[in-house]
């Protein structure tokens, strides 16, 4: 069967990995081909990589930063950022990513959506959309990276978007951006209502317990974390752990596995007691020559 | 097109010399193809028809019998045709049509994320793959081929083909060069089953 994904996100500004909060304020990571390669190592399932630099503090595209990360990447690879044409979608492709994320393109010139899709095929277009509530209830999309509210909501620009040809829906909540306080499960709903590709949902994850609330919506085949992937290791290979205990099925393949470990509340690996400790003893895992 | 330097890099951690081309004196001389492809059926069929490399192919693979991988959309065209935006003519080397994934399936279409593979036949490419290990899919059409061509299927709610092989041709519905250890493994399957001469690979267009 189709397992569910733990999706890496890891946001570039100029040049360096970053961590968001709140669309606002940024703290540097380091560089991207490093964060790929250990994000490889550690489990994940896909990396979506956007360039959020400032238009204008852009020195060279995110084809650029794909075809420097491409080589570490063994898993799919979904690039976007300041990406309005479909010349730079062909780029962006031809540099080693399999996808490609729009965002202001899906409100401003769906037309690229279709022309993507009609050149690399629907699966290869994911449409990005970013969302925050509205004073007067439900929510209000947003491009330029988060800084203009459009007409359409969330939904609507999904439907929008899924209608042009879009091969999957990253929708994204503004206000959870840092907030590690899980992902806004209200707007997963309607997105989930609204579409039927597949929704990858990003924004809020602060602990595993975390991904397991938005994977029982229908059409959420991707769980999508940026900040809570670093500083940390294993990560995703520990969020699947959490996920696996909580019925949701995964990919496990990553070297190290933690799916016979015990989670606290908080969806963290609890400590083993001092007589399981006792009896465990070393195993040398010897890397496999392929 | 698409993920050629995705293979190239998987190939190059492997050992394999690959080289992107599309010109038809260079893939004449490959030792082995690889047709990979992240796109459209039409556009990719138009391509290969413009840089007029469908006769270097023909004549390599159906006649030289030289080893050649279709990957994807590369699987998809050595079929006989596909509905993708219309019904567009391929390859036709292994005699099926390319439909989109049934509607009976119980996944959200396109067909993204990891999947097991389920090994119905032996073949060269699964030596040391486990049964039901995880690749990576991404596509929404599917080639429905006849039995005897048919290594692998894939559980979608309905089981669809996930790899073939006839003779000298194989195809894989899923992206080796994204699918980790179990993508390398089947990479390196590929290149040990290569006769002795073909050291040296090429994909194509």
């Amino acid at each position: 069967m189709l397992k569910q994904r733990i999706v890496g996100v890891l946001l570039v500004r100029e040049g360096i990995v970053v961590q968001s909060l709140g669309f606002e304020r940024y703290l540097p990571v380091g560089k991207p081909a490093i964060a790929v390669e250990h994000l490889n190592r550690w489990g994940i399932d896909e990396i979506v990589i956007l360039d959020i630099s400032d238009d204008g503090a852009r020195n060279f595209g995110i084809e650029k930063i794909v075809a420097d990360v491409a080589p570490y990447c063994m898993v799919p690879l979904a690039a976007g950022g300041g990406i309005r044409t479909i010349d730079q979608i062909r780029d962006v492709i031809k540099s080693g990513a399999d996808r490609v994320v729009l965002n202001t393109a899906v409100a401003d010139n769906p037309k690229l959506i279709t022309q993507g899709a009609d050149r690399f095929g629907a699966q290869a277009i994911i449409a990005a959309i970013d969302a925050k509530p509205r004073a007067g209830g439900g929510y209000a999309a947003f491009v330029d990276g988060g800084r203009r509210a459009i007409k359409l909501t969330p939904a609507e620009l999904a439907k929008d978007a899924e209608k042009h040809g879009a091969g999957e829906i990253l929708i994204q909540a503004i206000h959870r951006d840092g907030a590690k306080s899980g992902y806004d499960l209200d707007l997963v709903a309607e997105i989930s209502k609204a579409v039927s590709v597949p929704i990858v949902v990003l924004g809020g994850v602060g602990a595993p317990v975390h991904f397991a609330a938005a994977a029982r919506f229908p059409g959420v085949y991707g769980l999508a974390a940026g900040n809570y992937l670093h500083y940390t290791e294993h990560t995703a290979t520990v969020a699947k752990a959490a996920l696996q205990a909580n019925g949701v099925v995964m990919r496990h393949d990553a070297y190290a596995d933690y799916r016979d470990f015990a989670f606290s509340d908080d969806g963290r690996l609890a400590k083993r007691n001092d007589a399981e400790l006792e009896d465990m003893f070393f195993v040398h895992y010897v890397d496999e020559v392929i | 097109m698409g993920n050629l330097s995705s293979v190239a890099s998987a190939l190059a951690t492997l050992g394999a010399r690959a080289e992107s081309s599309a010109d038809p004196v260079r893939l004449a001389r490959a030792g082995a193809l690889i047709l990979p492809g992240v796109g459209a059926f039409a556009e990719a069929m138009e391509r290969l028809n413009s840089l007029r490399l469908v006769d270097v192919l023909e004549r390599r693979v159906r006649q030289d019998k030289v080893p050649l991988l279709g990957i994807c959309l590369g699987m998809q065209l050595l079929g006989r045709d596909s509905t993708e935006g219309g019904l567009h003519q391929g390859l036709g080397w292994i005699d099926a049509p390319v439909v989109r994934i049934p509607a009976d399936a119980k996944i959200r279409v396109p067909h993204i994320g990891w999947n097991e593979v389920s090994w119905t036949a032996p073949s060269a490419l699964n030596q040391q793959l486990e049964q039901n290990g995880h690749f990576y899919f991404n596509h929404s059409y599917c080639m429905q081929a006849p039995a005897d061509v048919v290594t692998a299927t894939t559980d979608v709610g309905v089981p669809i083909v996930s790899a073939v092989q006839k003779d000298n041709i194989w195809g894989v519905q899923f992206h080796p060069e994204k699918s980790q250890n179990n993508g390398r493994r089947l990479l390196r399957n590929f290149l040990n089953a290569l006769p002795d001469a073909a050291d040296e690979m090429r994909p194509a267009c």
